[in-house]
């Protein structure tokens, strides 16, 4: 789950990183009262979405009075802002965050992963801030510090030192660099994130060092312990249709194709749809019904799948181990009756009393394709969705 | 031979009286498993499915001798369980338990080092469908029949991928000697290099298929283990061509966030390494089939 630059900083400044003065708004007129109450003379209005590169996309601006408070907040508030992460249809601002200017000395980068090769929260540090860790990467590999920690006793002040030492900072701010490293490693760990970054943590010009922008990402697996972060979700940064998934147990990724995919098992379902690509089509999504194929479950994927317009066809890849194929099948018919389905249809269904499913289906009177393996059931998708577009 | 377990091993079942521990240790028990008994926390003394029910795995290990243990307790309480089976001496554990947080298995692998390599425990998943040695016994959920006894090692991290595998093969008359899951998510009890050199050191196997997805390291490090180590030939693939680079597909593991951990980069690593890679999923079986040819 992610969350917002301002709860981030919120949750930060619980475990000692020092942060800028800053207030919340959603409106332009709040936007101009926050300014008033941080006081001083520059602010930087900051559009509120889950995504990075903001600054590119004229989500931050810097503004030196009321009105250019009051003109970029109208602007930014309900509009939608695209960058590379957010995908073509982009995220719509709803909140902005209003946040004292800083006089910037030097930008760093603070990150904090899991990383799977060492399976250990690692710390990946780089004096080169500002830029993307991605191309921090590539331009200045040897930049980057590492230090991984030993899950049983924690991060150690040393492996901060010798970060803080490793980015050339001046000794008057070494302890709070620790303060800082230990403050984000522990919000890391004592709230189950995935990822946390600061970029840039920055050496002001007064010479104190400043999260300026964070970034934290949570398990969804933990969120059952920390009800604090749950209430961070902001449904309005989310794909509905991703959303709807997830609230039925059903596991949804949108793409760009139109053959619409309803598989159980996330190995099979990127399989499927590999074999649909292979077979000269493009899936329409991701959809993993899990272990399970109820008639129930199986009803709310074709909704799920059909709330996409541009599906086409349907191709249903069913390996039926602990429920049966004619339970399976039993479910297809519901729902292929319940949806009026007016698009092509390919099933394939394999594993436990397979012909019995088979016989329900042809039995159903219901226009259904039937595939027997799954190069079959590829073929067929791809050859009915071309015929009912007119391209065969 | 078959790896990791056979048809005498003392499995127990941890979560044993719930529902889910219920209907598959049946299934289990019905396909041969040599089921010794359970452990449910409060409900020691009982007899659930004709076996002693036990509060603690060292109860049921002492009395019963267990040597593996198979975890169907929810995710949250699944981490502790994992390392109560580690103190308490089994030697192999699989767990079945989907949605266990990250950090909890960071927690599980490095109290799993406290133990020295005779006293070690080995993992698999969480988040598999488990392992079974055709026609001997079954840790998991898998359908048995799909499987036929013979001479291929299947290790993958996808449950109904692996059956499709499974069952390709059986078409073509193809059998299995042990098949492995080990799972969908980022951090998990044994890497597919842990269970290759198991594979290698099985004189029943074969060959080996192995079935990786996008994310994560495991499969190039799979990938140079068998070149600078396997003698027997490996049949690869990996799914998820079609997606998207920063979306979890499915798995929480299932997500490319680095260089090398996409679809495509890794079949190229695989093929550099020696490894059959299939053209595509439909074709796991075929490939299999011709790769044995050259072998025998």
């Amino acid at each position: 789950m992610d969350i917002h630059e301002y709860q981030a900083k919120e949750i930060l400044k619980d475990f000692g990183v020092a942060i800028p003065a800053g207030g919340l708004a959603y409106s332009p007129e709040q936007a101009v009262y926050r300014a008033k109450e941080i006081g001083g003379e520059k602010w930087v209005v900051k559009a509120q979405i889950h995504s990075g590169a903001r600054g590119k996309a004229g989500g931050i601006k810097v503004c030196s009075n009321d009105h250019d408070i009051w003109e970029v907040a109208d602007d930014l508030l309900g509009k939608r802002l695209v960058t590379h992460q957010t995908g073509p249809r982009g995220k719509v601002v709803h909140r902005l965050y209003i946040e004292a200017a800083t006089g910037i000395e030097r930008e760093i980068y603070l990150g904090f992963v899991l990383d799977r090769q060492s399976e250990r929260v690692m710390v990946v540090a780089s004096g080169e801030g500002g830029m993307e860790i991605e191309e921090i990467a590539v331009k200045r590999p040897q930049s980057i510090l590492r230090q991984s920690v030993e899950p049983a006793v924690g991060m150690q002040d040393f492996q901060c030192r010798e970060i803080a030492f490793g980015l050339g900072l001046p000794a008057a701010i070494i302890s709070q660099a620790v303060t800082t490293i230990q403050g984000c490693y522990r919000a890391f760990r004592d709230l189950d994130a995935t990822m946390a970054e600061i970029n840039p943590l920055v050496v002001t010009k007064d010479g104190r060092l400043l999260a300026l922008d964070a970034k934290m990402a949570f398990d969804d697996s933990a969120l059952f312990r920390h009800a604090s972060v749950s209430e961070l979700r902001d449904k309005s940064q989310e794909d509905p249709r991703e959303m709807a998934a997830a609230d039925r147990g059903l596991s949804y990724v949108g793409l760009d194709g139109n053959i619409g995919c309803i598989i159980n098992g996330a190995g099979l379902a990127m399989a499927t749809m590999d074999m649909i690509k292979h077979a000269g089509g493009e899936p329409a999504n991701f959809l993993d019904i899990g272990g399970g194929a109820s008639p129930e479950r199986t009803a709310k994927a074709f909704n799920l799948v059909l709330s996409d317009d541009k599906v086409q066809a349907i191709l249903v890849n069913i390996f039926a181990g602990i429920n049966r194929c004619d339970w399976v099948a039993e479910g297809v018919v519901q729902a292929v009756k319940k949806t009026e389905l007016k698009i092509p249809l390919v099933v394939r269904l394999s594993g436990t009393n397979v012909e019995a499913g088979r016989k329900i289906l042809k039995d159903s009177g219901l226009p259904i394709i039937m595939a027997e393996t799954l190069a079959d059931a590829a073929d067929k998708a791809v050859a009915s969705w071309k015929q009912a577009i007119g391209k065969a | 031979m078959s790896i990791l377990i056979d048809d005498k091993t003392p499995v127990i079942v941890q979560g044993f009286t719930g529902q889910i521990g219920t209907f598959h240790a049946k299934e289990m028990m019905e396909y041969g498993t040599n089921v010794v008994g359970g452990v449910t926390p409060g409900k020691g003394g009982a007899t659930h499915l004709g076996r002693p029910v036990f509060n603690t795995v060292k109860e049921a290990v002492d009395a019963t001798g267990a040597q593996a243990s198979i975890i169907f307790v929810p995710a949250p309480f699944a981490a502790d369980s994992i390392m109560e089976a580690a103190d308490a001496g089994i030697r192999y554990c699989v767990a079945i338990t989907d949605g266990i947080p990250a950090q909890d298995m960071i927690r599980v692998k490095r109290y799993m080092l406290r133990y020295k390599a005779e006293k070690s425990m080995r993992l698999t998943g969480p988040n598999c469908a488990g392992t079974i040695s055709p026609g001997k016994a079954m840790m998991g959920i898998m359908p048995g029949h799909i499987y036929i006894k013979g001479a291929v090692g299947i290790v993958g991290r996808s449950g109904t991928l692996g059956y499709e595998a499974a069952s390709q093969m059986k078409a073509l008359g193809i059998g299995v000697t042990t098949s492995v899951g080990i799972g969908g998510d980022p951090i998990n009890g044994s890497s597919f290099k842990d269970i290759l050199e198991l594979f290698q050191d099985d004189p029943e196997t074969k060959a080996i298929m192995m079935i990786g997805e996008i994310g994560g390291p495991q499969e190039a490090e799979a990938a140079h283990f068998v070149k600078e180590n396997m003698k027997k030939p490996v049949v690869g693939y990996i799914a998820g061509l079609t997606a998207p680079k920063g979306r979890r597909m499915g798995h929480a593991g299932a997500i490319i966030s680095a260089f090398g951990e996409s679809a495509a980069e890794k079949v190229e690593i695989l093929q550099e390494c020696g490894v059959t890679v299939a053209p595509s999923p439909a074709e796991l079986g075929t490939t299999m089939a011709q790769v044995l040819k050259k072998v025998s």
